[in-house]
Parts: C-alpha cells; structure tokens; sequence
C-alpha cells in the first residue's frame, strides 16, 4: 500500500535566514495513521506542513502524497488531498457565515452547486455544526471556529488533514473539544492525520511521534517510547505529560516504576496496585 | 465597540426584506432617480406617500429614519437656505440688499427639502433591510457583465465580502489593543483635540501591523484551500428573483406613470 506521504531527504531554507529550516528530513506516514510531530518553537514544524503541499517549494528533495509527486503541475491536485488547519481561528475565515466558508474550498474547485450543498451540510453534521450554519464568525467561540474549519477541509474529502498548531491558540475546553473531534473523524472514515503541535497530550493520541529539533528529525516512535526520554525531552525545551513527570519524581524518591509510558488511567492504576496486598 | 453596527441592518421578515437585494438596489437607483420628474406640489405629494407605504411595509420604525436624516441635516438646511434666498419670482415678502425671500424661493426650498428627506429615506431603507453582504452580491451580479470588458468583477467582489467578513475581528482588534494601552497610561477620550489625536496614534500603528500579519495568514489559508483567482469558481451563495420582485417592479412603473401625470 502506498504511504499517505512520503518524505524523503527534504532540505529548505528560508532566503534569508541564517541556518536552514529543514535539514535532510525523511519519514513516511501510512494512511490511515496518525502521526504527531512535536518540537520546540522554530524547529521547523510549521515549515515542514508548508512544504507538504506546496505552500513552500523545497529546495531538494521529494515530497510524495498518496502517490503524487509535489511538483508545479500535480500541487493543485495535492491540495485537494491535504487539509491545513492553522493556528490562528480567525486568520483562516474567509467565509462571511458557517456555511459559506464550508463553502469556500469548494467553490475554488468548481463543485457544482447542488453538490456543494449536499457536501457541506454534511461537513457540518460531521462536527456538529449544523445549527450554526448561517453564524457569522464574531459570534463564534474559538473552538468553534477551528470545528469549521475542520468542517471545510473534510467537505473536500481529503486523504490527509495536518493539524498545525491547530489547538494552541485554544482554551483548555476547546483544545479537548478538537481533539475529541479528529478522534471521532477517525473512527469513521480514513483520515490520516498529521498533527504539528507542542501540546504533549495531543501528542500522547497519535499512533506515532516524530521529534523535530533544529529542523532534523531527531527520533520517531510511539508516544510511550518517545516520553520515556523524559529529562532529554525536557533538555530540547519540550515538556514532558504529568504522569510521566509523577513517574520521574517517584522513581527519583526510589519508588520502582515501569520503564513504559503511561497515562494517566495506566498510571492510576499501576500506583493503586502498587499499594494494594490483594 | 461592538455597538457599531456595519450598514445599520436591522434584521427581519417583511416583505422588503424578503425581496431579492439586486431589486431593492436598483429600484432605490430608479426611485432616486424619479424623484428629479417631480416638480409641484401634487407630484411631491404622491412621492411623499409612496415612500411612507414602503416605510410601513419594512416595519421599521420611522425614528431610526429620523436618525438617517439628522446627519445631513446641516448640508439640508444650507442648501435650503440657498435656494431660499437666491431664487427670484413671485411674490416678494422680504428683502435686504440682494437678499430677498420670494414666493418662488419658499416653494423651491420647500420641494428641495422633501427631495434631500424623501432620497435619505429610500437610502435608509435599502441599508436597513438588506444584510451588507447581500448587497455585495447585488453588486457583483449587477456588474457581471462588465467581465467581458476584463473587470475582474468575481475578485473585487470577494474583495468587498472578505472586508465585510473582518470589520468585526479588526473591531476586537483595536479593542484589545486600546485596553494594552490604557494599561500602559494612554488616556483614550480627554484632553484638547491634538492630544487626542496623539492618543490614537499607538493605536494605529500596531493596528496596521497586525492587519498586514491577519492578510498573510489569510492569502496562505485561503491558497492552501485551493483557491487560483476567478475563472473556473463555482458559487455556493447564488440569488433568485421571485414573483414579488417582479410586483416591485411593477410598483416603480406606477410611480414613474404617476409622477409623468402629476407633473407640471
């Protein structure tokens, strides 16, 4: 099966920066996977989803999504398949309402309208925004912003959403209210999802971790493997989830703790049988 | 902040807010236009209650028309003023040097007067039953035919829609940042007028940098959405004539006939 993407040795630099942004990167994301990629601020994160649809041109190397390679003919196409949702819930409203705005991506693809109607109604449902349809985006809560824009990239069907940073202008209700809603997208269609963010706990969903340091992929593996780095993590300016800082502080006070990452149910349940002489 | 109110729209459901936007802005043209025929009292008259019936049927108080008048009321009154004094003929029931209040010049005042009111009024009403994006529809679908001449009409139209779409973010904007600055002492409101103008003067600054940061963001969203300029576009948003438009034209030829008899 092919990968959803494929990167393989991409190298960019900003034309005037000092060092590059992305050094020799190479990783493969299967369909269907979600993949978290974490790093410190300027590590080159953003730079890296810029580069996977063709927002930025890279200087060498390739870029391959489900099977096309990014290039100056195929990134129309490419972004049909690949989704952004970025930072900032108001810099990406483009719509006057809801609905319009679902609207927008299709419209630029030239959907007819009886479609498009059928389409975004459903987008909505999907992230349960219906009722919102004709609002206007002053009236809307951050969260609620970031669900339409969710909303107008599913109503596209794309293979790939890339979440950048797409929580942390959020409160902490919103944040889980997004990610809830990328896990239940999940359970009901194919979406692969690539999620750039600094937020260990929206990290600690995805099947697979990439860390990104000074724009070269420092490590990959599952978030229990790549939290159980703990004090290096903390050394690259990330920080490490609660219940693995618990199991740090307690080992450090000689409590046997295991060397897997747990969360914070796993952790719970380890620290109550720990104590328990049934 | 949030108070003012882009277009002055007052939602609701009567039948001029029901009619299609691209009727309501054309007939406002047309109805502004006749007023011009109307010459004497009899025709004034007619334009008078014409425009009362169309107030009555958008349900809208008449004091929020009020409001639309007081602030050409000054530019009103000049105006009368000058065709007041300045109009010979007719009887004369006062004068001093050139100036001179004749017969003419009060009927002319008079007839000048109920034109300015009677234009605010059917102005007012277009901006108070039509949302501001439905009239950036109107425009862009009035004005489509000027693409074959290469008006780039679809992208000044998405222009207009996406101004209309950040008048209330840039709002929340200087709201944000005019409470940073009253944090940091800038007195906002008080003072003579230059020191009031210096006041404003942090505020617009960062204001413009974060607008050209938002049009960034907003260009590379909207690219990542796919959107490549006019041509091949699709549109979710379309407007459909009903039979009621087709009566508000009908209502505009009864005036126009109206008017052709009445005048002098």
């Amino acid at each position: 099966m092919t990968p959803a993407i494929a990167v393989s040795h991409l190298n960019f630099h900003y034309p005037d920066a000092d060092h590059p942004a992305l050094q020799d990167v190479s990783f493969e994301v299967g369909a269907g996977e979600w993949v978290a990629i974490i790093g410190h601020n300027g590590s080159g994160k953003s730079t890296l989803a810029k580069n996977l649809n063709g927002l930025l041109a890279p200087d060498s190397g390739v870029v391959d999504i489900a099977g096309m390679t990014l290039a100056e003919e195929t990134v129309w196409a490419i972004r049909a398949k690949v989704g952004i949702v970025f930072q900032n819930p108001d810099n990406q409203f483009v719509g006057a309402t809801v609905a319009d705005d679902v609207a927008f991506g299709l419209e630029n693809r030239g959907i007819p309208r009886a479609e498009m109607l059928v389409r975004v109604q459903e987008a909505l449902e999907a992230v349960e925004m219906s009722d919102f349809a004709s609002r206007e985006p002053a009236r809307l809560s951050g969260g609620q912003k970031q669900r339409v824009a969710i909303a107008g990239i599913i109503a596209q069907r794309p293979d790939i959403i890339i979440l950048d940073e797409a929580t942390s202008m959020l409160d902490p209700a919103g944040r889980t209210e997004i990610i809830r809603l990328i896990q239940q997208l999940r359970a009901t269609t194919q979406l692969t999802v690539l999620s750039i963010t600094h937020d260990i706990d929206e990290a600690a969903k995805a099947d697979r971790v990439i860390l990104l340091n000074d724009g070269q992929i420092k490590t990959t593996g599952t978030p229990a493997e790549i939290f159980a780095y703990g004090p290096e993590l903390l050394a690259l300016g990330l920080d490490v989830p609660y219940p693995e800082k618990l199991k740090a502080a307690l080992t450090a006070r000689g409590v046997a703790m295991p060397q897997t990452y747990l969360d914070e149910e796993g952790l719970v349940a380890y620290l109550w049988t720990l104590h328990s002489t049934m | 902040m949030n108070k003012l109110l882009l277009g002055r729209y007052l939602p609701g459901d009567s039948w001029l807010h029901k009619l299609d936007p691209r009727t309501k802005l054309m007939a406002s043209f047309y109805y502004i236009a006749i007023i011009f025929l109307a010459n004497n009292w009899q025709s004034y008259l007619m334009m008078f209650v014409a425009t009362m019936i169309m107030v009555a049927a958008s349900k809208i108080r008449l004091g929020f028309f009020m409001r639309g008048v007081r602030p050409m009321l000054w530019l009103i009154l000049f105006t009368v003023a000058l065709q007041v004094f300045f109009t010979k003929g007719g009887a004369v029931y006062w004068s001093w040097g050139w100036l001179a209040i004749t017969q003419y010049g009060l009927t002319n005042g008079a007839f000048i007067f109920m034109r300015f009111v009677l234009i605010i009024f059917v102005s007012t009403l277009l901006t108070l039953t039509t949302p501001p994006l439905a009239l950036a529809d109107a425009v862009e679908s009035l004005l489509h035919p000027l693409r074959k001449i290469g008006v780039p009409v679809t992208e000044l139209a998405l222009v207009l829609q996406i101004a209309l779409r950040f008048v209330p973010t840039l709002m929340d904007q200087t709201t944000k940042i005019m409470n940073a600055q009253r944090a940091r002492g800038v007195d906002f409101g008080s003072g003579n007028l230059f020191q009031q103008m210096k006041a404003v003067v942090p505020l617009l600054i960062p204001l413009f940098v974060d607008s050209f940061g938002i049009a960034e963001d907003l260009a590379t969203a909207m690219d990542a959405r796919g959107y490549q300029g006019g041509d091949g576009r699709t549109k979710y948003r379309i407007l459909q004539y009903h039979p009621r438009d087709v009566y508000a034209g009908g209502w505009m030829v009864i005036l126009t006939l109206g008017l052709v008899f009445l005048r002098a």
